[in-house]
């Protein structure tokens, strides 16, 4: 096993001097350290983190979000954007949590600092619809591609408030077929079902 | 009879027998031994279900469903495509092919109720260089059915047939020019008469005859230079082809490997002869001709024999192509540039060249 | 034929909208043989230079995030099986392990094992899967043949342990729900081992010296070290530029400090480093089952706890406490305590990393599969940029994208 070399103290205190107040609350877990900031320090804060020579949190393993609205006793905002860093050199994990209103989602994209983080802001802005400012599809497409659904999708679904089961509306054919639709099925009637007297789904 | 009656119905059954029963025969054969080949090759079982009339036999018949399930398949002509084009390509592919059987001999020449009779359908003084240009018009095959058809996976399929086939020709030309060298003759049926009692042309070119096979199985655009109808990259020139119109391509593919098959035989592999070094047919016919007393009779049973030879040798080499074929990768466009150009090209200059110096030492 | 395929210049074009002179647009699109797993891949391309790309993916989303909101715990483990459906063992373990750390349970010894024993399992049929797919993929039918029956046999037997061959569903919160069957090991040992190595052996013969798969694999699809880190790529692709990062390495898990293996890392970052990676690992796959079943115990594989794990039917049907325990489970599911953690396991194809937030009740409140083979697509369109249209190909297939997992 690669010894660890840093611990959550070591970390909070290179993110104080980074960010003043960026840390709203240390949470240590034996294996699973995890920090809340807040949502304007998080560029910042990460960027310390990759480019500190002493942190050198080089993977960003996974940047995601959670929607907390019907959580019982929270007191926070909605959503919570979750970034999952490593580092090699100390074999460190640690984890980062911004929370992110309701009202306005929105918070400063990493897509610089990290090349994955395109991916995965698209991912969360597809789920959640949290806006990341700065994200490169803004200036190539003027607004961020949905990644997993297909152009034309409503919502977001991964919200709360998005039903399981929810229909979405359907879309045109880009070319539209120029023959007639198929007649519906007419169903004939056989002895047998005259025997049995089974008369479900036909029309007489 | 007069002679030019015999001829051509010399020339009738020539066809019926060499082209239509043996060479399409054997394409049509090697659609399926190219499954059970590869089947057996893999550790599986392979087609075994076509019967005719509850006799299975192997699976053969399954040659037989395919053409006609091909036959029987909606024809889809994009709409954009262009249609003269589309519907040449497929005609292009195949008839050069077909027409090209017609130039390799599978026996001597005998006299057959009177008349000369030679076992080559056209005996042509320019011989194989009539195939040669054949081969390079059934070029236009391939690159006419991905440029017709609107698609552009199809136009990648056609660039690189072109480019890779322009590559290989220039080398088999080059390596055939070392066996007219020693064989002294452009026709293949004085190459298949001059191989009796000789030394085949495989101990007097063995650079050479791997050459031509290499360049050769790149003519026929197999693996691993396939990558024109390279199946899981970019589909092929054929893309946009369905039904018949796509198994004339791929008939036209069989019948190349058995023509392969043929040119090898007819100048590496001593023809119809039984032995290198030893002329058996000669004396065979001769003997034939005293107990006998027919030439006609002894004509044939000789021919038969040589065709039977032959046929052996070409299918043979039909069954090491489709080896080669399922054990190998597929090359990718630029290397297969390199290799023609820059390996291929060279070694057959360097063939030839050792060849004049040792003709004249 | 000269050692080093040259490539072009390495002209990466962020922009796919403004088309440079002279290029054309080919969609390698979803309906693809060499697409497997679904990937729509937006070429524009130079002749046969590759100047632009643009992936789209999203083909296989199912919402399996959205659905484990809605099910207990253990209804979850089906739908893990359905990530990496080629390794669903391994899938399923990290799951219910990730749920167990965060409770703080401690399975029986025999559970761990037996776990680690079909995860890698699973390790050896994902390689065998996606050597052979990027070989058939290049035109080298025979080799898939060989590498698909080698699986057949790992699948064989995961179908005597559990009932199914790729959605085995072995593992919940507390245990494994099926132990190894009598005779497995002689079977493992006398039967299916020796035929694999044979048949891994056969197909490294047909290609790995081959000059052909060497020019079509060596020098493409490279992406140097530090960008494979930027896009936090883990697993082969990430050994083979030159890291040697293993889980089970680094933080080991379960019981892998007892074991003793190697970890192959590669030089260049390219394909053929990844291929020779993988047919590595497979071999150290196959020398852990043999330790592992050398070191496993007797006992239980099930947690002896009724509140975490499922009490055995005759407990259910005879006394009236499992049955309560039962239907509790079954209705309510474990009661996992509030907060949350992420928990990782190497999966063939690097991390696997479970994120889950509990809010106290047996219904997850958040489940975030983080997938390995996403930041490898991610990456995808810069290591194919600069190569030409054949070399996507290879590229593709060694990535070793799985849809169901990319996009659960």
């Amino acid at each position: 096993m690669k010894p660890i070399t840093l611990n959550l103290d070591k970390v909070a205190q290179a993110l104080e001097k980074a960010a003043k107040d960026a840390i709203v609350e240390k949470i240590p877990v034996e294996g699973d350290d995890h920090l809340v900031v807040k949502a304007d320090q998080v560029h910042k804060l990460l960027e310390t983190l990759k480019n500190d020579k002493n942190l050198q949190f080089n993977f960003l393993t996974d940047l995601t979000a959670v929607d907390y609205m019907g959580y019982p006793g929270r007191e926070g905002e909605r959503f919570e954007v979750v970034y999952q860093l490593y580092s090699q050199a100390n074999n460190y994990r640690v984890r980062l949590k911004a929370e992110v209103p309701e009202a306005d989602p929105k918070i400063r994209s990493i897509a610089d600092l990290w090349a994955n983080a395109d991916w995965l802001e698209r991912e969360v802005w597809d789920m959640y619809g949290i806006l990341f400012e700065g994200h490169p599809d803004l200036e190539k497409h003027g607004k961020i591609q949905r990644l997993l659904m297909y152009e034309g999708f409503e919502g977001h679904p991964l919200r709360k408030d998005y039903p399981l089961k929810k229909h979405q509306p359907t879309i045109e054919l880009r070319t539209p077929i120029e023959t007639e639709p198929d007649p519906p099925y007419q169903w004939t009637k056989t002895e047998k079902i005259e025997q049995y007297g089974l008369t479900d789904g036909l029309d007489d | 009879m007069n002679e030019l009656a015999i001829q051509i119905i010399a020339t009738v059954v020539k066809f019926g027998v060499l082209v239509l029963g043996f060479a399409l025969g054997l394409a049509g054969l090697l659609t399926w031994q190219e499954r059970k080949q590869s089947s057996y090759m893999q550790d599986r079982i392979g087609p075994n279900r076509a019967a005719i009339m509850g006799i299975r036999l192997w699976g053969l018949p399954h040659f037989l469903a395919d053409g006609i399930k091909m036959i029987f398949k909606e024809d889809v002509i994009p709409d954009n495509a262009n249609k003269f084009l589309f519907h040449l390509a497929p005609i292009l592919g195949l008839s050069m092919v077909l027409i090209s059987l017609a130039m390799v001999p599978f026996g001597g020449t005998f006299n057959l109720f009177g008349a000369d009779v030679p076992m080559i359908i056209a005996p042509i003084s320019e011989g194989i260089l009539l195939i040669f240009a054949l081969s390079g018009l059934s070029i236009y095959g391939g690159v006419l059915a991905g440029y017709s058809s609107d698609n552009k996976l199809g136009l990648l399929g056609s660039m690189r047939t072109s480019a890779q086939m322009i590559s290989y020709e220039v080398t088999l030309g080059l390596t055939l020019v070392g066996i007219f060298m020693v064989m002294g003759s452009v026709r293949l049926d004085e190459i298949a008469a001059m191989q009796g009692g000789g030394a085949w042309g495989v101990f007097l070119q063995p650079f050479g005859f791997l050459l031509f096979f290499a360049a050769g199985i790149a003519e026929t655009k197999r693996a691993p230079f396939d990558l024109p109808e390279g199946e899981s990259e970019i589909v092929g020139y054929f893309l946009e082809y369905s039904g018949m119109r796509f198994g004339m391509f791929m008939f036209g593919e069989f019948v190349e490997i058995v023509l392969l098959g043929m040119l090898l035989t007819t100048m590496f592999f001593g023809s119809y002869h039984v032995l290198p070094w030893v002329d058996v047919w000669t004396p065979v016919h001769a003997w034939l001709v005293q107990t006998l007393g027919n030439t006609t009779l002894a004509g044939l049973i000789t021919a038969a024999g040589q065709f039977a030879v032959f046929a052996t040798k070409v299918a043979f080499f039909c069954f090491i192509q489709l080896a080669v074929r399922w054990t190998l990768p597929r090359f990718r466009y630029d290397q297969v540039m390199r290799f023609g150009w820059l390996f291929l090209l060279p070694l057959s200059l360097l063939n030839l060249i050792v060849t004049a110096v040792v003709m004249l030492l | 034929m000269s050692e080093e395929t040259t490539k072009s210049q390495t002209t990466v074009v962020e922009d796919v909208g403004t088309v440079p002179a002279e290029a054309f647009e080919l969609q390698l699109g979803p309906s693809h043989p060499a697409m497997h797993g679904i990937v729509k891949l937006d070429t524009i391309a130079e002749g046969e230079l590759v100047v632009g790309m643009n992936a789209t993916i999203g083909y296989l989303h199912r919402g399996m995030e959205k659905m484990c909101e809605h099910r207990t715990w253990d209804q979850n483990v089906v739908f893990t099986d359905r990530l990496n459906y080629v390794s669903p063992t391994l899938n399923n373990a990290a799951y219910c392990a990730a749920i167990e750390k965060h409770m703080g349970i401690t399975l029986p010894e025999r559970a761990v094992w037996v776990r680690m024993i079909v995860s890698e399992m699973g390790r050896v049929a994902d390689h065998l899967t996606c050597v052979t797919a990027s070989a058939m993929e290049l035109g080298g039918f025979t080799h898939f043949f060989y590498y698909i029956k080698a699986r057949e046999l790992i699948y064989f037997m995961f179908e005597k342990i559990c009932g199914a061959r790729v959605t085995t569903s072995m593992s919940r919160v507390g245990g494994q729900a099926f132990d190894l069957y009598d005779g497995f090991e002689k079977e493992w040992r006398e039967d299916v081992e020796p035929q694999i190595r044979e048949l891994i052996e056969d197909g490294s013969k047909l290609i790995t010296r081959n000059r052909i798969f060497y020019d079509r694999f060596r020098h493409t699809g490279e992406l140097p070290l530090d960008r494979c880190i930027s896009y936090g790529m883990t697993g082969p692709r990430l050994r083979a530029a030159g890291s040697d990062l293993d889980l089970r390495k680094d933080a080991p898990y379960w019981f892998y400090d007892k074991l003793d293996f190697e970890v192959p890392s590669g030089k260049y970052g390219d394909n053929y480093d990844a291929y020779l990676i993988r047919m590595e690992e497979m071999e150290q796959s196959l020398r852990m089952i043999d330790q592992c079943l050398d070191k496993l115990p007797d006992g239980d594989v099930m947690l002896d706890d009724p509140k975490v794990f499922q009490p055995k039917k005759k407990d259910t049907y005879g006394h009236i406490e499992g049955l309560i325990h039962h239907f509790k489970h079954v209705m309510e599911g474990v009661k996992v305590p509030a907060g949350e953690r992420y928990y990782a396991v190497e999966a063939p194809n690097g991390e696997l990393g479970f994120y889950i937030v509990s809010d106290g009740s047996g219904i997850p409140f958040r489940v975030r599969v983080r997938p390995p083979c996403f930041m490898n697509t991610a990456a995808l369109t810069e290591m194919c940029i600069g190569g030409q249209i054949a070399d996507i190909v290879p590229t593709f297939g060694s990535i070793n994208m799985i849809g169901g997992e990319l996009e659960r």
